[in-house]
């Protein structure tokens, strides 16, 4: 775990909707410089709320949450839908963070471009979503979460719609992106598997009202591959979440 | 860096492609030739019934005397016709113009929608013939008449279709664009104004052939005469004089304007859409 000052400090975050749900009932979390932190619980538990609290789209009712780096294009979110607009083609989608904080038509084409190269898609820059897979498409809104080299990339359930295969793929893919530009990345997810494959600490959330219950580290090594999720530590890892999980889900 | 490298499985959506016969599929083919077919058939009926049973032309003129009346009063009837068109045009495009401004205005803010869109629906369920006296009373020059009537018909579809769109914005889209800071201006300029697109353009599908029936309508009721008179006038004037074979004729342009009307606005839907909306694009899966 990171030791200089957290990415993402959330202090006694509770969140009440207007309809007086109580969605999130007094979150601490202090996330650090290039961690990746899963959240991982039943649906309910208010980890897609947390998410987007950090991402500015929900205010908190109580308590704070600070982030170093407050700009525009700091942070990348992933939709658990892939959230393209059916009008631009995939070049014209990943600018759009670009052309929104006003860099030059050229320039933005050749950053996106790039970004386009780095999911994977270059050569299909002219392509419209609908003629994409589902696989494809989640490509491109991570390309274009990833367009403006963000310090943060908040990912909310990406791949829970994908076949287990592609789901992989893009696991391994997401790694070996992280491992590259060095991004701190909160991913949130229902999958067990995913979350001990993915992440170096998972923080487990339960429901009514939605809460932290407990905070694991995961401490087997990057680069992980095919060879990781067939190893004795995974399976210990999926076995001690798994169990974290049945706590946390346990009437109290 | 090392870039990801793509599955070859994980490839395009391939359309599927019907073998095709000068240039369309059997089923294209079929959309325009039973058509055809079932028209030939009801004209030549009807052809052989005025004959068979004598019916006298001012009763109802069988359909080749109608094409010889159209040829005959090509004069008179295609300056009519032109006088229409230029009514429906002007119309159309003043209702496309002002239904989407009044759109955007409407989308700006939920108050301004909520205080003004009842009254755009009384302008749209007052029937335009009870409202075209006033507009004759009000207004002195007939074109202008004529052209005010066509527009109240045109301009409700285009307005409500377009503020349904510029409301219809994805909401994690829209949540996107939040945390990218985009400008209001930014907002309606990349995401609503394209999601309204294809709302806007059923709209003007609608709205091309309301504003020809506003443009007829209205001169019936105006009763224009002279020489700047449209098809509808003509309708009139040939009832008057029991020239039913005119009327005929007259008749025939105004259903071959709306439908030149709709076929044009559903090819500029078709071009504008094409590479994106489920609705412009045909393959079969």
């Amino acid at each position: 775990m990171a030791t200089a000052a957290p990415v993402v400090a959330i202090e006694g975050v509770s969140k009440r909707f207007a309809n007086g749900t109580l969605a999130v009932r007094g979150v601490d979390l202090s996330i650090g410089q290039g961690e990746f932190v899963s959240l991982l619980g039943p649906s309910g538990c208010g980890k897609s709320t947390v998410l987007r609290m950090m991402a500015g789209l929900i205010q908190p009712s109580a308590g704070r949450i600070t982030l170093t780096g407050t700009a525009a294009g700091d942070i990348g979110f992933v939709f658990q839908e892939p959230t393209l607009m059916p009008w631009g083609t995939t070049l014209k989608n990943v600018m759009l963070p670009l052309r929104l904080a006003g860099v030059a038509r050229g320039e933005a084409e050749a950053r996106a471009a790039a970004a386009l190269a780095s999911v994977g898609l270059a050569g299909f820059e002219k392509v419209y979503p609908r003629a994409l897979s589902g696989g494809m498409k989640m490509r491109v809104s991570i390309a274009r979460a990833l367009v403006t080299k963000p310090r943060l990339l908040l990912m909310d359930e990406p791949f829970a719609a994908l076949d287990e295969i592609t789901r992989h793929r893009l696991n391994n893919d997401l790694l070996t992106l992280w491992s590259d530009e060095r991004f701190t990345a909160i991913f949130v997810t229902h999958s067990v598997f995913e979350s001990v494959y993915l992440s170096n600490r998972i923080v487990v959330m339960a429901a009514r009202p939605g809460r932290v219950v407990e905070d694991l580290a995961v401490d087997a090594p990057y680069p992980r591959g095919e060879e990781f999720r067939t190893s004795a530590g995974y399976a210990a890892h999926c076995r001690d979440i798994s169990h974290a999980l049945s706590r946390a889900m346990a009437p109290t | 860096m090392t870039d990801v490298k793509l599955a070859a499985d994980e490839g395009l959506i391939e359309a599927n492609r019907d073998p095709t016969w000068l240039g369309l599929t059997s089923e294209g083919w079929i959309k325009i030739l039973a058509p055809t077919i079932i028209g030939i058939l009801a004209l030549g009926a009807w052809e052989w019934a005025v004959r068979a049973y004598a019916i006298p032309p001012y009763i109802l003129p069988g359909p080749l005397l109608v094409w010889n009346t159209l040829l005959a009063d090509w004069g008179t009837l295609s300056t009519s016709l032109l006088i229409t068109l230029q009514i429906t045009f002007a119309a159309l495009v003043a209702a496309a113009v002002l239904g989407l401004a009044i759109a955007i205005l409407f989308a700006q803010s939920r108050a301004i929608e909520l205080s003004l869109f009842p009254y755009a629906v009384i302008l749209q369920v007052t029937p335009i013939v009870a409202v075209a006296p006033l507009i004759i009373i009000w207004v002195d020059d007939v074109r202008l008449v004529l052209l005010i009537c066509a527009w109240i018909v045109a301009f409700f579809p285009i307005l409500s279709n377009t503020t349904l769109g510029l409301n219809s914005a994805d909401q994690n889209l829209t949540d996107l664009f939040r945390m990218y800071r985009a400008s209001r201006w930014q907002v309606l300029m990349r995401l609503r104004l394209p999601t309204a697109m294809p709302y806007f353009l059923a709209g003007l599908r609608i709205s091309g052939g309301l504003a020809l029936i506003g443009a007829i309508v209205a001169e019936f009721v105006a009763g224009t005469g002279g020489r700047a008179s449209g098809l509808a006038y003509r309708i009139l004037e040939a009832g008057f004089n029991l020239r039913i074979p005119r009327m005929f004729a007259a008749l025939v342009l105004i259903s071959v304007t709306g439908i030149a009307i709709f076929a044009v606005m559903t090819l500029i839907s078709h071009l504008a859409l094409r590479h994106w909306h489920e609705s412009a694009i045909k393959e079969r899966r």
